[in-house]
């Protein structure tokens, strides 16, 4: 079976675990729109103030939003004893990875799609100019956030504390991804928005980066 | 065990000699005067960090591709060694700073760099104590050392990126422009004594790793041998 079904059919499985639980998309999204509430309360920015700092607190909000929600992606797994199941099937171990990082793509997306304009009407900032460019800043910024955070995801699962220790793992390796998601989208948001095709270019390399050490990595990460 | 007494009563004797050369001999830095010298300890302690770290990134590497235990030792040994060089850097940098920038920290490129570094090895030393199983610590503790090295570049550049769009409040003066001979010479020695006692140091703990895992297999021996010892009694009295 190629990889790419392989995946889509784990990145099936995924979604269909989700849409009878629905439990990790309402949490994470509850847990983003009470980040960006807090917002208010702790700086009570003005409207340029938002436009400057908003992009930071979006991003902060949803990095830590995937901390969270990428836990369960193999922590599920290893309740129901299904991870056996999964890595006796005859596809490769990258494929399964793919599947998840697709999925966690998706559940991302949805809270995302969900949030900025929420974010955009609370904070009166101006998205409709700039949304082809905006929404390319944040897939590639998902991207590499659900690439670290998956590969993360199964190396905590199997740790004591795990809840605790993916943040931990996970968000100084972002720092980089933070820095340019949060430079692209400040730069779309501005006064006279760019799209600064350096932080898009970063942000792409991070990607790609991160995606091959993923490949050449995945066989360790899903032995038994 | 000759020869290890005896490498590190040299590398003592050079550290000795070091401090005494960063002290005395090194000549007086026009306008920063005796505040400078903290730099024959910071600079050594920064290269001693940052091979360490390649040196568990290599190990990583190797232990992914070989699986032999070796390498994991070697991982987390110079890890370690790395993280404690970090410090030393992390500490010494404030210092130097607070008379001569004026202020304790600033997010320059490289300290940023060196902060996230440490808090990435900081990280992969909290992820080994919480795995139990050794064979599945070395794994993903190695996959985690790859993933950290791997980020250090992106860590810099993306740091270069954002300053040099804002510039930094505080220029770099390195002492790196228009370095006096003599102060080359104090610096290079300073350097290559920390990197022998990283060496040093990294080698003990290799050995206290090997140690451990020594004792380890010693006692799942022992428990074995006792474990067998008590179902042949069992066997004998209930064959009574």
């Amino acid at each position: 079976m190629s990889t790419a079904r392989a995946a889509s059919i784990v990145l099936a499985k995924e979604l269909r675990l989700e849409l009878r639980t629905r439990e990790l998309l309402s949490a994470t999204l509850v847990f983003a729109l009470i980040v960006i509430v807090m917002f208010s309360y702790a700086f009570d920015p003005t409207p340029a103030e938002s436009r400057h700092y908003g992009p930071g607190l979006l991003w902060i909000a949803f990095l830590f939003a995937g901390s969270l929600m990428l836990h369960p992606s193999f922590a599920r797994e290893q309740a129901g004893d299904t991870m056996d199941a999964l890595r006796l099937a005859p596809i490769s171990s990258f494929s399964i990875l793919l599947g998840k990082m697709a999925a966690n793509f998706i559940f991302l997306a949805i809270a995302e799609l969900i949030l900025v304009p929420i974010f955009a009407v609370l904070y009166d900032v101006r998205l409709m100019g700039v949304l082809g460019p905006l929404i390319l800043v944040f897939a590639l910024g998902t991207l590499g956030l659900v690439i670290a955070g998956t590969v993360f995801a199964s190396i905590s699962s199997h740790a004591r504390m795990r809840e605790l220790m993916l943040p931990l793992l996970l968000l100084p390796v972002l720092a980089p991804l933070l820095v340019a998601a949060v430079q692209a989208t400040r730069a779309l948001l501005a006064d006279t928005p760019s799209l600064d095709p350096a932080w898009v270019t970063f942000l792409a390399a991070f990607d790609v980066i991160f995606m091959t050490a993923s490949w050449l990595v995945c066989d360790f990460l899903l032995e038994e | 065990m000759k020869l290890r007494i005896s490498l590190t009563v040299i590398v003592a004797a050079m550290m000795i000699f070091a401090g005494y050369a960063a002290l005395f001999i090194a000549p007086d830095e026009r306008t920063m005067h005796e505040i400078q010298r903290i730099f024959y300890f910071h600079v050594p302690a920064w290269s001693a960090s940052f091979t360490a770290f390649f040196a568990s990134w290599i190990a990583c590497i190797a232990y992914l591709s070989t699986k032999r235990d070796r390498f994991d030792w070697l991982a987390v040994s110079a890890a370690e060694v790395g993280v404690i060089a970090c410090t030393i850097g992390l500490l010494t940098g404030p210092l130097w700073a607070k008379p001569v920038w004026g202020i304790w920290w600033t997010w320059d490129a490289r300290l940023t760099t060196t902060f996230i570094l440490w808090l990435l090895y900081i990280s992969y030393l909290l992820l080994r104590g919480l795995i139990e199983e050794p064979a599945r610590r070395a794994t993903l503790a190695a996959v985690f050392g790859v993933f950290a090295f791997l980020d250090v570049p992106l860590v810099y550049a993306s740091n270069r990126l954002w300053r040099t769009q804002h510039p930094a409040p505080v220029m770099f003066g390195g002492p790196n422009s228009g370095l006096n001979p003599m102060m080359g010479k104090v610096l290079g020695f300073c350097i290559v004594s920390v990197l022998c006692l990283m060496v040093i140091i990294l080698v003990d703990r290799y050995r206290l790793e090997e140690l451990r895992h020594e004792v380890d297999e010693l006692r799942q021996d022992a428990e074995t041998r006792a474990l067998d010892a008590q179902n042949a009694q069992n066997h004998v009295s209930t064959a009574r």
